[in-house]
């Protein structure tokens, strides 16, 4: 059996804070662009449009790299509760970014909306003009971007709380380069 | 900084409050970018409700431009657009266009000799996917000068208060020189007769990279001919859809679509302002209307004729209302596609 990771590897770490970024400016993209009518509204779609794509990608790369290098086991003394939402809001974080471009793309799609990536690439449509998959994409598109970002805030929440309060390198096992290193010095002297 | 008899609930506490601090710092800041603290900023949602008439909106319509009929044709390119823009419907040959008719209201009784603005919804599709989409009227200039003072206008015509309108025209002079075209301009008894304006300025770059500003209008062939408003008062109320279908059976209908290219200093930013006649305009090609449809089951019912959906060689420019009017279109379109049910898509051989 391969030994169980310390932390993540620098391609999962990577991964992780690039796709955070891109996370936080999508959801905040996205309510922005929807309560505006000023000329910053067309930019705000273009970027939520091309940034869903590329946030599509990098998910599914994401998990296919999860997939091949796992994850660091989480501390043998958390309490079974935290394990269960540490778990469970992983398994939903990583279907959202995977279903919310889908959900957005199909939306536009059922709406008869060309998808312009990037001011030039034309995506395809993938469902027909529908009233009724329209709304439903719309609706599921809307409330599930605040599910999204309620879930982005406990995962911060965890995340300072491993680092701040239990010190069990949970964090550090996701943490950049710089800060890990420190960890590392001050653990082995 | 800790002392070793401390106890671990004593020593979380300072890290407990730091993240509370900042989730809740992150939580403010997207209610912030979603405008839950600025009640003053003008959304999509704003500008839709404010068109709403008093009895409420014709669920399962169009907010505004509520009245319409469909039709179908082509757009036959003569191949000049090309020296302005590299868009593919400007390359000589025939591209398929769906499009609509309508008033400028969002009172779906109003009849229409009471509507003084009319109005005219385009799609043309170029092989590969490419969409241009646009929706003109047939007033030469428009209302007011920017998004805001739109809506200012629609709050003001909605208004109780009695000197709204007076209030409103005082502080936007731009408004009487519309309120002439309206009272002077000559009716005409048919969508045949009207021109259809984009009004707004948008970027026609070529394919060697050469960018103009340009407006747009589509001139009928069909000879306007005025008819007192008093007499269109007395034909039906949906007058304007009845001659429309009927006409379309003597033969197509033509629009000739004319390019005007700004000159350095023109008002590109404001459609409530005219540019000199004289300036540089271009006939690009001919919009060639074969056959109307009603609405209810017809194809330019689930198209937004949202005027940013372009090609490529066609941008928007300084212009602040097609981005002003794609999210109030999009608000729109979300709301009428939610309520289809209440607007049923009638069988055709159940149409007059």
């Amino acid at each position: 059996m391969i030994p169980t990771p310390q932390r993540f590897t620098p391609l999962q770490r990577a991964l992780h804070w690039l796709m955070a970024v891109c996370i936080l400016a999508m959801l905040f993209i996205g309510v922005g662009m929807v309560s505006t009518i000023a000329p910053k509204y067309l930019p705000l779609v273009a970027i939520h449009e091309s940034l869903g794509t590329v946030i599509l990608l990098l998910a599914l790369i994401r998990l296919a790299v999860r997939w091949r290098y796992g994850a660091p086991a989480l501390p043998a003394d958390l309490p079974a509760p935290m394990k269960l939402a540490a778990e469970l809001s992983h398994y939903i974080l990583y279907a959202l970014m995977i279903a919310m471009p889908l959900l957005g793309w199909a939306m536009l799609s059922c709406a008869n909306y060309p998808v312009v990536l990037f001011g030039g690439l034309h995506l395809p449509m993938i469902l027909p003009p529908s009233d009724s998959l329209h709304t439903l994409l719309w609706n599921a598109h809307f409330s599930l971007a605040f599910v999204f970002f309620a879930l982005v805030l406990m995962h911060l929440a965890a995340a300072l709380f491993h680092a701040l309060v239990r010190h069990d390198g949970v964090f550090e096992a996701m943490a950049p380069e710089l800060r890990s290193k420190s960890v590392r010095d001050r653990a082995s002297p | 900084m800790s002392s070793p008899d401390r106890s671990p609930a004593r020593v979380a506490v300072g890290p407990m409050v730091l993240i509370a601090l900042v989730v809740g710092a992150a939580a403010a800041a997207f209610a912030y970018t979603a405008g839950w603290f600025s009640p003053e900023r003008l959304t999509p949602d704003k500008v839709v409700d404010a068109f709403a008439p008093s009895a409420g909106p014709a669920l399962g319509h169009r907010r505004n431009h509520v009245k319409g009929i469909c039709f179908t044709g082509r757009f036959e390119a003569n191949g000049e657009g090309v020296t302005l823009s590299d868009a593919p419907m400007f390359h000589a040959g025939q591209y398929s266009a769906i499009g609509r008719f309508n008033l400028a209201t969002a009172d779906i009784n109003a009849a229409d000799a009471t509507v003084r603005v009319r109005g005219m919804g385009l799609q043309i599709a170029a092989p590969g996917g490419q969409l241009w989409r646009m929706a003109m009227i047939d007033s030469p200039f428009f209302t007011v000068s920017t998004p805001q003072a739109l809506y200012g206008l629609v709050v003001a015509s909605g208004s109780k208060d009695p000197d709204a309108m007076k209030t409103f025209a005082g502080t936007h002079p731009e408004l009487a020189h519309f309120g002439a075209w309206a009272r002077t301009a000559p009716w005409t008894g048919s969508y045949a007769e009207e021109p259809y304006n984009s009004l707004n300025s948008f970027v026609f770059t070529s394919a060697s990279g050469a960018a103009h500003t340009v407006r747009w209008s589509l001139l009928p062939s069909a000879q306007p001919i005025p008819v007192p408003p008093d007499e269109l008062a007395k034909r039906a109320p949906d007058f304007l859809e009845r001659e429309i279908a009927e006409r379309i059976k003597a033969g197509p209908l033509r629009w000739t679509l004319v390019i005007r290219v700004a000159d350095g200093a023109d008002p590109t930013a404001d459609p409530s302002q005219e540019w000199p006649r004289n300036r540089r305009a271009v006939d690009v090609g001919t919009l060639v209307v074969q056959a109307i449809e009603p609405e209810a089951n017809g194809p330019c019912r689930d198209i937004n004729y949202d005027p940013t959906v372009l090609p490529t060689g066609i941008s928007t420019s300084d212009d602040p209302f097609p981005a002003a009017r794609s999210s109030a279109y999009r608000r729109s379109f979300d709301l009428r596609t939610a309520e289809a049910a209440h607007y049923p898509a009638t069988p055709s051989e159940a149409t007059p």
